[in-house]
């Protein structure tokens, strides 16, 4: 079936909005939240890491932009929800196209520092950035009854979701369901075989005629954006934030690792890890320390990059 | 106008007693990223290990810092030894050259550390006592104009100014430091003289592992210490060795008291919460401007 894929992401979104309707127990879509944002984020750094091979250490960056657009249109216009999705995608994709043009000079491993810098730089800006909140952080409360096109969105009774915690998994949902689908298709068009040419060898595939620079400035902005939507309902999500959090080094070696444990080569891998990764640090978070959760991911992400280069994936490729 | 000297005075005064503090931070990374090409973004996070060490045989067994980091350094050394053969065994050995796992590797290392440190210490500042820290000279240079010096910083200059050029002398005067710089240009002509380039990247990157030992009690002398500090330091250490050329000893030295004094001038007129923008900015700028440093000959970005 030729849109047998699309027919599954569409039955995945049903399922998210019937879930909100039907379980009650709020801790799910808390979690579930935190999983799907993953999911966005390692997609999103797997686009330029995992097709193009520029590694990005400032994923945390990214998503804190997306955030803070979001911070700083409910201060300034109190935009709700959706808009601060597309603007907080618009954004970080800017960025994202501005660190494109980096890759004119820098690869590999001098690319990756770069972001890590860029990452820390606006950290440091936004901390001093009064209007937003500046280091000691902000709070955010969402609007009491939103509505979208004339229907109440989020209320204990009459809305379409009973709180904003249901309301933010199914939006976050639809993000994750899109940013795989938007992955998958880069995959399989001329866009994708062009990024796999510049990871394999950027020269010859400059020679061979591969617009080497337009595809990673594609590639760097569609991977910007994603992370910008994933990160621009942070604020509403937390009700609170602050710059230490938004830019949590954490959100980076996370976007890294996800991948790298999944499988770099096609989309499956990402969501594989993301969901393995993330649920098993949301668990250990729970039960045991916040802190093991982050060394859960350093030590599955050395040991996966010593004996899996391939990752899960391409260990049941190698079984087959 | 005399207030405003006073502050330059002070501020450089400061900028390059931390710029050679800095150099002993960076000098590691300038042989095991500079020279033998080893990503290690964990140097920093190594670096808080150092002066973790110094913390506790400070305060369990009351010996000074610095002779806490000596004591150190042979282990560092044997540390730096099993990172480098595992990530020979797992990356270099079978010839791809993928350097971005390598770098997802020490990525990983980082935070394992990072959080051990944490679970054993716990995210409190830490600090170290000894006779030096906490008072400062006073030189008077004139009405309204004196400039104090830290004896903490004072002293961390001048280890790190002897342990930078007691490096610089080892790889330029020695047959094996000769052999490192070697290893850098030309692992098959080292081959053909006879020489085992795997062993000596081995002992090199231990060595600049090993500058942990000492650094990491400079560190802590300078200023408390947490687990997550070692993050901001990726910033100073990285802009420090490419600024420096990647691998130059004595370009390391004039790259770091170019960020010690760029970082004390902001701290001192915009404000201390600045201060980790100024050694990414540069870092950047170098990066996208001139990524092969200021006294790098090669062309870099490869």
């Amino acid at each position: 079936m030729r849109y047998l894929f699309e027919i599954v992401c569409l039955l995945l979104l049903v399922l998210a909005f019937v879930a909100t309707q039907v379980i009650g127990n709020q801790f799910v879509f808390f979690v579930g939240f935190v999983i799907l944002q993953y999911v966005v984020m390692a997609t999103a750094w797997n686009i330029l890491g995992g097709y193009a091979g520029y590694v990005n250490f400032g994923s945390a960056g990214f998503l804190a932009v997306g955030a803070y657009t979001s911070v700083a249109l409910i201060n300034f216009l109190g935009v709700g929800l959706v808009e601060q999705f597309v603007f907080g995608g618009i954004i970080a994709g800017l960025l994202g196209l501005g660190t494109g043009y980096l890759t004119l000079r820098l690869r590999g491993v001098y690319f990756a520092i770069a972001t890590l810098a860029l990452a820390i730089i606006l950290e440091t800006i936004v901390a001093h950035w009064g209007y937003v909140g500046g280091a000691a952080g902000t709070s955010i409360l969402p609007a009491r009854k939103p509505e979208l096109l004339g229907v109440l969105v989020v209320d204990r009774k009459a809305g379409v979701f009973a709180n904003y915690k249901e309301f933010l998994f199914f939006l976050m949902a639809g993000v994750a369901i899109g940013s795989v689908w938007v992955a998958r298709w880069i995959e399989r068009s001329k866009l994708g075989r062009g990024l796999n040419a510049i990871k394999d060898s950027e020269e010859a595939a400059e020679c061979m005629g591969v617009p080497t620079l337009r595809l990673k400035l594609i590639a760097t902005t569609i991977s910007g954006a994603m992370m910008g939507v994933a990160g621009a309902p942070l604020a509403s999500y937390l009700t609170f934030i602050d710059p230490l959090s938004a830019f949590n080094l954490e959100y980076a070696v996370n976007a890294i690792a996800m991948p790298m444990i999944g499988g770099t080569v096609s989309w499956v891998g990402p969501v594989i890890g993301a969901v393995l990764l993330g649920g098993a640090q949301q668990w250990a978070s729970l039960f045991i320390s916040s802190e093991l959760n982050l060394l859960i991911v350093g030590v599955l992400l050395v040991i996966f990059v010593i004996i899996a280069p391939g990752g899960i994936v391409g260990w049941f490729k190698k079984s087959r | 106008m005399a207030i405003f000297i006073d502050l330059l005075l002070n501020a450089l005064v400061v900028g390059i007693l931390l710029g050679g503090f800095y150099a002993a931070l960076s000098i590691g990374l300038a042989i095991t990223f500079g020279l033998l090409d080893v990503v290690n973004i964990a140097h920093p996070t190594i670096l808080i290990l150092g002066a973790f060490v110094a913390f506790v045989l400070n305060s369990q067994v009351g010996i000074d810092p610095i002779l806490a980091g000596l004591i150190a350094t042979p282990f560092f050394y044997g540390f730096g030894w099993l990172i480098y053969q595992l990530y020979y065994n797992s990356f270099e050995k079978s010839g791809e050259t993928d350097s971005l796992r390598g770098l997802a590797f020490f990525f990983g290392l980082l935070f394992i550390i990072e959080v051990g440190l944490i679970i054993q210490f716990g995210v409190d500042h830490r600090l170290v006592e000894a006779p030096y820290i906490g008072e400062s000279a006073n030189i008077v240079l004139g009405e309204e104009i004196d400039v104090a010096i830290p004896y903490r910083l004072l002293v961390a200059f001048v280890v790190a100014t002897i342990a930078t050029l007691a490096i610089r002398a080892y790889l330029t005067k020695t047959f094996f430091g000769r052999a490192v710089r070697a290893v850098a240009q030309d692992m098959m002509a080292l081959r053909l003289m006879g020489v085992d380039p795997i062993k000596v990247k081995r002992i090199a990157f231990a060595m600049g592992v090993a500058t942990a030992g000492i650094g990491g009690a400079l560190m802590i002398i300078v200023l408390p210490i947490e687990p997550s500090v070692g993050r901001l330091y990726i910033g100073n250490v990285f802009a420090i060795v490419v600024l420096g050329g990647l691998g130059s000893i004595s370009g390391t030295l004039v790259a770091a008291i170019i960020i010690g004094v760029a970082e004390s001038l902001v701290s001192t007129f915009f404000g201390p919460s600045w201060a980790p923008a100024v050694s990414f900015g540069i870092l950047l700028l170098v990066l996208a401007v001139r990524p092969e440093g200021l006294f790098g000959k090669t062309a870099g970005g490869h």
